[in-house]
């Protein structure tokens, strides 16, 4: 078993009156990538979103790397070498396709064999260097959010829907990428509605509802169990293909 | 890094200055007197540019209302007078270099007295407001107030001269048109503060970052860099562009009050809401726009001269109610 990069114990985000994690509890393990799965509204977004510290934690304990982040400022966590992916891409529209890139690359300019493989993995990237990212396809904004977090190494990658809106091709394109990235020992924590692609490419699932973690355990195990889906995500992977 | 392929400018609200400039070229009938208020009206629109800049990096980064920029316009302009006043003699001589040597050291302080004042006002009065509009309109115009009484105080409440020194006074005569020194001065300082400022924008990390931080300022964070620190700096150097603005509006006018800043506050948010909330370059046509429209409009009919810049940003907002150039929010 692989030792856990990041815990969640008993943590609670309010957003204004509303309540929405209640003692979230699970861990990432090292060089995996986990699943969050849910129905809408269940508190997946909030979940990443106050890992990074965009939300602040009411209570309980996040700890990256053994160390409590709970009460960081969100440029200090994401020092620590955690990138975002937020679920609306987060591109600068009015930057280049590369100072969008310059600026994701915080220990020089993205060059190289990273530069390299993202122009393998997204070929876009390339072909588009100079152009205003606002001026991209919605896919090919989702390849340069993506290719934001990995132009450098990084220890943790959050990712909020990559597959969200997006024509079938791509998203196969998009889960040959990801496949590609899990063999460099990246650890991965996304959050999916597309159950094709969270069976593809998960090792480890969690499962949240109304705001708390309801089941945690192999993504094959619950691919395997459509009783169990049904139970908990109200409906089976193979509807959702 | 590389020039930006691909990246087209938006001819469109160029092409708006040429045809208000040609417009009035008809109307006005003397190529002469043409020339002259052309070049009044650019040098206004560029003074304008000069002290909004700040403000619309300000609200675009940072989303605070900043009633009180004008306080650091009226500073600026409080310190050329003592300024000048030091320098009484080299700003009295029969020279241009001895008058540059006085005018420089007044540029100079109202910019670095200017600058740390905001950065005194960003921590003790914009810091507690944060993401509250309401809050913050209260207590920058309470701000305001406080720092006009303070004015008050060490300059007096009487209209202050600011005559401008010798040589930059009087005209280019050629043919019969008459432009004056100190507007070709204005001018070619607006555009070298806006050229610095495109450079800075387009050039380099930090303004990458900047550019970045009016657009979405939560991902510049979440990507590791502190925008609390980069909004100190734009701020600091927003309120310094205000003061060396204030410097020249004031001997633009000759003269100075303790209500010169206050008095600009309308025409600036009317820049910067037609040029696009947070957009330099908007900021930079607006005030063109504006600046020309003013002389134009006060030659031709004076009677509508005060209502005619409210007219421009209403028909500016009905063709682009995002303005000139709007920033794209993601």
């Amino acid at each position: 078993m692989a030792e856990n990069l990041l815990e969640l114990s008993g943590v609670h985000t309010h957003i204004a009156q509303y309540h929405i994690l209640q003692g979230v509890e699970f861990a990432v393990p090292r060089g995996e990538l986990t699943m969050l799965l849910g129905r809408n509204g269940a508190g997946k977004t909030t979940t990443l979103r106050t890992i990074l510290g965009l939300w602040r934690a009411s209570a309980g304990t996040i700890r990256f790397e053994s160390a409590d982040i709970t009460q960081r400022e969100t440029p200090d966590i994401a020092n620590l070498g955690i990138a975002y992916v937020p679920e609306s891409m987060g591109i600068f529209a009015g930057l280049t396709v590369q100072e969008n890139l310059v600026l994701a690359a915080r220990n020089g300019a993205p060059a190289g064999e990273r530069l390299e493989r993202i122009f393998r993995f997204f070929p876009p990237i390339k072909t588009f260097w100079h152009l205003p990212a606002g001026l991209l396809s919605g896919g090919q904004k989702q390849m340069l959010a993506i290719s934001r977090a990995i132009v450098e190494p990084r220890k943790l990658i959050l990712i909020d829907e990559p597959t969200k809106g997006l024509a079938p091709a791509i998203i196969n394109n998009l889960i040959e990428a990801f496949a590609e990235l899990k063999q460099t020992d990246t650890t991965i924590l996304m959050v999916e509605q597309n159950f094709h692609a969270a069976r593809s490419l998960g090792d480890s699932v969690a499962v949240m509802d109304s705001g708390r973690i309801v089941h945690t355990g192999r993504m094959a195990e619950l691919a395997a169990n459509e009783a169990l889906q049904t139970k908990l995500l109200g409906l089976s992977l193979e509807t959702h293909q | 890094m590389k020039p930006i392929e691909g990246q087209r400018l938006d001819w469109a609200p160029l092409a708006l200055l040429a045809a208000v400039g040609v417009a009035a070229l008809a109307l006005i009938g003397s190529p002469s007197t043409w020339v002259t208020l052309t070049i009044a009206g650019l040098a206004m629109g560029l003074l304008i540019f000069i002290m909004a800049s700040g403000l619309t990096l300000v609200f675009g980064l940072m989303d605070v209302m900043n009633f009180a920029h004008g306080l650091f316009i009226a500073i600026g302009a409080y310190l050329a007078v003592s300024t000048l006043r030091l320098f009484s003699a080299a700003a009295g001589a029969d020279s241009f270099l001895a008058n540059l040597a006085a005018v420089m050291p007044a540029m100079l302080a109202a910019m670095l007295v200017a600058g740390l004042l905001g950065w005194f006002f960003e921590r003790v009065i914009i810091r507690p407001v944060y993401g509250q509009h309401l809050k913050q309109i209260l207590i920058t115009t309470g701000g305001m107030i406080v720092a006009e009484q303070l004015i008050h105080v060490f300059w007096g409440p009487d209209l202050q001269p600011l005559a401008r020194p010798a040589s930059l006074r009087g005209a280019f005569i050629i043919g019969d048109m008459a432009i004056e020194k100190y507007r070709l001065i204005a001018v070619a300082i607006g555009l070298v503060v806006f050229a610095g400022m495109m450079l800075l924008l387009n050039r380099t990390k930090i303004g990458l970052l900047i550019r970045a931080g009016v657009e979405n300022k939560e991902m510049v964070e979440a990507m590791g860099y502190r925008i609390r620190r980069l909004f100190v700096g734009v701020f600091v150097a927003g309120s310094a562009l205000a003061g060396l603005g204030g410097a020249l509006w004031g001997m633009y006018q000759e003269s100075v009050t303790v209500h010169i800043g206050a008095n600009m506050m309308v025409l600036m948010f009317i820049v910067i809401i037609i040029g696009g909330l947070g957009s330099i370059g908007g900021c930079f046509a607006g005030a063109l726009l504006v600046g020309l429209v003013a002389n134009y409009v006060g030659y031709l009919a004076p009677k509508v001269a005060l209502g005619s810049n409210i007219l421009l940003m209403v028909l500016v907002l009905l063709w682009r109610p995002q303005g000139l150039y709007p920033v794209s929010k993601t």
